[in-house]
C-alpha cells in the first residue's frame, strides 16, 4: 500500500513525507532497535513509540519506509530532521502499539 | 614557546585514533634508575653523566618522593652544595602521569607544562616510567612508518586489483555516548554499498552489522574507531575499542545478555541483541576481549558468492 494511506485511510498525523517511491508492504512492532534491525521487513512500516534520531538511522538502515509513532509521543526535530534527509517517512496516531498494528494489518490485508 | 600543532581540528583521523588507542605506558621508558633520598647530588651528577639523561627520580621501593633535573645540578655547582642530599633540593610537586591515559594527556601535559619529562605511576600509585617528549616521538614515528607501509602496501594493491568494484577502506571514530553521531558510519558504509549496486539483502546484512557495532561502541566502549574495507570477495567490518573489555566474552554472544543501564534501555537500546545479530549476518566472525584492555569484533561478509547468484 502507499504510505498516505496511514493519513487517508487512518487518520493519522504525517510528520515527514518519506520518499516518493516509498510503499508498506509489511509491518513490524518493537521498542528495541536492536530487534527491529535484526529481524523488521524491508519496505515495512515501523510500529513504535521511540522517538529520536536513532530510529531513523535504525529505519534507514534496515531499509524501513516509514515510522508510526504511538501514543501521541512528540517527535523531536532532530528525528524529522533526520528522517527529511534519509527520507524516512514518519507518522504519529494516538492509539498504541497493539491498536495500530491490528488497525495496520487490517489495511495491508484489505 | 608554541603548542604543539598535533590535536586540532584539522588532524587527520588517524593521528588522532593513534593519540588515543596508545597509553602513557605504550611509550614510557620502564628500565628506571631510581636513586634514594639520602643519594648526594654529587652521586646524581654521575649517574646523569654515565647514563647521558637529563633527570633522575627521586624513589624508595617504587615509591616516588621527587625529581633531581640537570639545572638542579647546575645550581648545586654554582651554589656549592653539590654534596648535600638530593631531598633537599629536589622538585617534590610533581605533574605526574597514569600509566592508562591516553597519549594524547602526555602530549598536552607537554605543552601545558613545559617540563622535559612526567614520572608515569600505576594505579597504585607506584613508579613505573618516566615519559619525555623523545619517548613520544618514537613511538609515533613507530606507528606512523607502520601505517606508511600499510597505505602504500594498499596502493599497490589498488592498482592491481581490476576495476570492476575497486577497493573501499575507510575508519571511523566513535566516541561513547555520542548518540548524535551514532549511525553516521554505518550509514556512509550503507551508502558506499549501493552505489556499487549490490543486492539489497547483502547490503542490508552489512548495514546491520556496521551498525550494531557503532551503537556498542558508542554504549559500551570508552570509545574507539570502526573501520570497514571492501574489495572483491569481502567486506570487513573491524570495531575496536580501548576498553574496558569484557569479563566473559562468550556471554556477550548469549542473546539478552546485555550490562547496558536503563538509561541506554530507555533509548531502545542494550537488548542483549547486538552481537548475536552482527554474528548472524556474518559469514565470519570473531570476538576477542580483553577485561581492562579493550574488545576487537571483525565481521566478514563475503559479497563475490552473491554477486554470481
Amino acid at each position: 500500500m502507499k504510505i498516505t494511506e496511514l493519513k487517508d485511510k487512518l487518520k493519522y498525523e504525517e510528520l515527514c513525507g518519506g520518499s516518493a517511491q516509498g510503499i508498506i508492504e509489511d509491518g513490524y512492532t518493537s521498542d528495541l532497535l536492536s530487534d527491529v534491525m535484526g529481524n523488521a521487513p524491508e519496505d515495512s512500516v515501523l510500529i513504535t513509540i521511540q522517538a529520536h534520531k536513532n530510529t531513523v538511522a535504525v529505519a534507514s538502515l534496515a531499509g524501513i519506509s516509514t515510522i508510526l509513532l504511538c501514543n501521541n509521543r512528540p517527535a523531536p526535530d532532530e528525528m524529522l530532521k533526520a528522517a527529511e534527509q534519509e527520507e524516512v517517512a514518519v507518522y504519529r496516531c494516538q492509539d498504541n502499539q497493539f491498536t495500530a498494528s491490528w488497525r495496520i494489518h487490517q489495511l495491508l490485508e484489505g | 614557546m608554541t603548542s604543539i600543532p598535533l590535536i586540532n581540528d584539522d588532524t587527520p583521523s588517524f593521528i588522532l585514533e593513534l593519540i588515543f588507542l596508545l597509553k602513557v605506558k605504550d611509550v614510557m621508558t620502564k628500565n628506571l634508575i631510581m636513586v634514594p633520598r639520602n643519594s648526594s647530588l654529587k652521586e646524581l651528577q654521575a649517574i646523569m653523566k654515565e647514563k647521558r639523561i637529563t633527570g633522575v627520580p627521586i624513589a624508595e621501593n617504587k615509591r616516588l618522593y621527587g625529581i633531581i633535573s640537570m639545572d638542579d645540578i647546575i645550581r648545586a655547582l654554582e651554589g656549592g652544595y653539590i654534596d648535600e642530599p638530593a631531598e633537599n633540593y629536589m622538585t617534590k610537586n610533581l605533574i605526574v602521569l597514569e600509566e592508562d591515559m591516553p597519549l594524547s594527556f602526555a602530549i598536552n601535559y607537554m605543552d601545558k607544562y613545559h617540563y622535559g619529562r612526567f614520572p608515569v605511576l600505576s594505579l597504585h600509585k607506584e613508579l613505573v616510567g618516566i615519559v619525555t617528549s623523545r619517548d613520544i616521538i618514537n613511538q609515533l614515528l613507530v606507528n606512523i612508518n607502520q601505517e606508511m607501509a600499510r597505505l602504500e602496501a594498499n596502493m599497490v594493491k589498488k592498482e592491481e586489483a581490476d576495476t570492476g568494484i575497486g577497493s573501499f577502506e575507510r575508519s571511523f571514530l566513535c566516541h561513547r555516548f555520542d548518540f548524535e553521531n551514532a549511525g553516521r558510519a554505518s550509514t556512509e558504509i550503507k551508502k558506499k554499498l549501493k552505489s556499487m549496486h549490490l543486492d539489497r539483502k547483502l547490503i542490508r546484512r552489512v548495514a546491520v552489522a556496521a551498525y550494531e557495532l557503532e551503537i556498542n561502541l558508542v554504549v559500551h566502549s570508552q570509545g574507539g574507531s570502526l573501520s570497514v574495507s571492501i574489495d572483491n570477495q569481502w567486506v570487513t567490518i573491524v570495531a575496536a575499542d580501548r576498553g574496558p573489555g569484557m569479563k566473559d566474552p562468550s556471554q556477550a554472544l548469549k542473546e539478552g545478555f546485555s550490562t547496558a543501564n536503563d538509561w541506554i534501555r530507555s533509548l531502545g537500546f542494550g537488548a542483549g541483541m547486538g552481537l548475536p545479530n552482527v554474528k548472524r549476518v556474518s559469514d565470519e566472525f570473531s570476538l576477542e576481549s580483553k577485561w581492562e584492555e579493550g574488545t576487537k569484533v571483525t565481521s566478514r561478509i563475503n559479497i563475490a558468492d552473491k554477486e554470481n547468484q
